[in-house]
C-alpha cells in the first residue's frame, strides 16, 4: 500500500481578475494522510477552480498548498483525474499511462491497467474504448503518477448510473488498495456519503466550507 | 498535333539514355528539395510563434497575406533583377514563394491546439522535450502534412516556371528549349518522368509517413 499524502491548502487570495470579487478570501482546508474528501457544493462555486489550484494548473492566487510539508510546486504531482478522460488520441491506453513520467515501465504501465481492469485493452487507442473504460484508464494514469495523493474532478460525469455505481466500486477498492490521501469533487451526495470520510460543501463568495461526515474511516 | 503514348514512351527512354534528362531532373530535384526543406524549417517555426504570440501574429499577419496573395513571378523576377541569374536566386524565390502558405498552416495548427492536453500536461508537470514530443506535435502533424503535400505540388510548379524564366538547366530550362522547336513529343516525355517522380514522392515517401505517423485514426 502507498503512503497517503498530508496536503495543505491556505489560499489567502484567489480572484479570477482584477475586477471580479474574491473566489477564495482566506480559505483553509487540510486532508490527512490516507483522508478521502469529498469535495460538493453548487455548480460554478470553485469546486474544480481549487483542484486546479492544487494541481499546479492555476497558479494565479496568493497562499500557501503544501503536499507532506512541501510546496505543492516542488512537491510531486498530484495523481489528477479530469471531468472527461482526456486520454491523448494519439497514444495506446498503455501509451498514455507510460508517457506521463519517463520512469513509467511497461510492466509498471500494465500493473496500474491491471488495477483498473484494462488489462486486455493495453493496446487500444482511446476511441476504441467505451466511456467506462476510458474513465479507468484515466485513473489508471493517475496512479501512475501519483499514488499518494489523487485529485478527482468528477470523475463519473455523464456515465449511465449502472456504469457509475461500477466505477464507484472500484475507485473504493482502489482507494482502499492505495491509502491515497484523495480529494473527489462531486454533484452526487450519495456518492460523497459512500467513497468519502468528510463531506466538504462549498458555498457562496468568497467559498466558505461547510464539513459534514461521510462514511466512517476503514 | 499530339504524338501518341508509344511515341512519347519511346522518346522517354530516349531521354533517359542519350538525352540530359537524368541530370535536369537531378537539378530540378536539388533545387526542390533545398527549396522544400528551408520553407518548411523557416515557416514551421515562424508559424508556431505567429500562433502562440498574439503580438507576433499582429505584427506579421499583414505580411503572411501579402506573401500569399503576391504573384509567384513577380518575386523571381525581382529577385533575379536584384540578385542575378543566380542558383540562390532561383532557391530563394522558391522558397518565399511557399513560406507564406507553411506559415498560415502552422499557424491555424497551433491555435487549434487543445487547452485540455495543455491542462494536462501542466497537471502532470511535463518535462519541455516530452511536452513537445507527446503534446504538440502530435497535434501539430496533420498541419505539418497537409503543408508539406499541398507546399510540395506549388513547389514542384512554381520550380519549373522559374527554371524558364532564368536558369542553366533542369526540367523547365530544357522544356522551355523543347518549346522552341516545337517539340512536342520531348515536352511530354519530360512531363512524363516528372510526373513518375511526383508519384514516387506521394506514394512511397508522403503516404507511408501519413500513415505511420496518422495510425491512430485507422485503428
Amino acid at each position: 500500500m502507498a503512503r497517503g499524502l498530508d496536503l495543505k491548502i491556505d489560499i489567502a487570495l484567489k480572484r479570477f481578475d482584477a475586477n471580479s470579487p474574491p473566489l477564495f478570501d482566506n480559505f483553509r482546508l487540510t486532508l490527512a494522510p490516507g483522508s478521502v474528501v469529498a469535495l460538493t457544493g453548487p455548480s460554478g462555486v470553485g469546486k474544480s477552480t481549487l483542484l486546479r489550484l492544487i494541481g499546479g494548473i492555476d497558479r494565479d492566487f496568493s497562499g500557501t498548498i503544501t503536499i507532506d510539508g512541501r510546496p505543492a510546486s516542488e512537491a510531486p504531482p498530484p495523481g489528477f483525474v479530469f471531468q472527461d478522460p482526456r486520454l491523448l488520441p494519439w497514444l495506446t491506453a498503455l501509451d498514455n499511462i507510460r508517457a506521463m513520467r519517463a520512469e513509467t515501465t511497461r510492466e509498471a504501465a500494465l500493473a496500474h491497467l491491471k488495477t483498473v481492469g484494462l488489462v486486455d485493452a493495453a493496446a487500444l487507442y482511446p476511441h476504441q474504448l467505451s466511456g467506462g473504460m476510458q474513465r479507468r484508464a484515466g485513473l489508471a494514469r493517475a496512479l501512475s503518477v501519483n499514488r499518494g495523493l489523487l485529485l478527482l474532478d468528477e470523475p463519473f460525469v455523464s456515465l449511465d448510473p449502472a456504469l457509475v455505481a461500477e466505477m464507484e466500486a472500484l475507485l473504493g477498492e482502489v482507494l482502499a488498495h492505495t491509502g491515497a490521501t484523495t480529494l473527489i469533487v462531486t454533484h452526487d451526495l450519495a456518492q460523497a456519503d459512500l467513497l468519502a470520510q468528510r463531506v466538504v460543501t462549498l458555498t457562496g463568495r468568497p467559498v466558505q466550507a461547510r464539513e459534514g461526515a461521510g462514511r466512517p474511516a476503514p | 498535333m499530339f504524338p501518341t503514348p508509344i511515341a512519347v514512351s519511346v522518346e522517354l527512354v530516349h531521354q533517359f539514355t542519350d538525352g540530359k534528362l537524368i541530370v535536369d531532373l537531378g537539378k530540378t530535384l536539388a533545387r526542390v528539395a533545398i527549396a522544400f526543406t528551408v520553407a518548411m524549417a523557416l515557416g514551421t517555426a515562424i508559424g508556431m510563434a505567429l500562433g502562440r504570440s498574439t503580438i507576433a501574429d499582429r505584427l506579421f499577419s499583414t505580411w503572411v497575406v501579402i506573401g500569399l496573395n503576391v504573384p509567384a513571378i513577380v518575386i523571381a523576377i525581382i529577385l533575379y533583377i536584384s540578385l542575378g541569374l543566380t542558383e540562390f536566386a532561383l532557391v530563394l524565390a522558391v522558397v518565399l514563394n511557399k513560406l507564406p502558405l507553411v506559415i498560415t498552416t502552422v499557424r491555424e495548427g497551433v491555435r487549434s491546439f487543445s487547452a485540455d492536453f495543455r491542462d494536462l500536461a501542466t497537471a502532470f508537470r511535463l518535462p519541455f522535450a516530452r511536452r513537445l514530443r507527446l503534446i504538440v506535435v502530435p497535434q501539430l502533424l496533420p498541419y505539418l502534412l497537409a503543408a508539406a503535400r499541398t507546399g510540395l505540388s506549388l513547389i514542384w510548379k512554381i520550380v519549373l516556371v522559374f527554371e524558364v524564366l532564368g536558369s542553366d538547366g533542369g526540367v523547365g530550362f530544357r522544356i522551355a528549349v523543347f518549346f522552341q522547336f516545337f517539340d512536342v513529343t520531348a515536352i511530354l516525355a519530360y512531363t512524363t518522368a516528372f510526373i513518375l517522380i511526383v508519384f514516387a514522392f506521394e506514394y512511397l515517401l508522403l503516404r507511408p509517413i501519413e500513415g505511420r505517423v496518422l495510425r491512430w485514426r485507422a485503428a
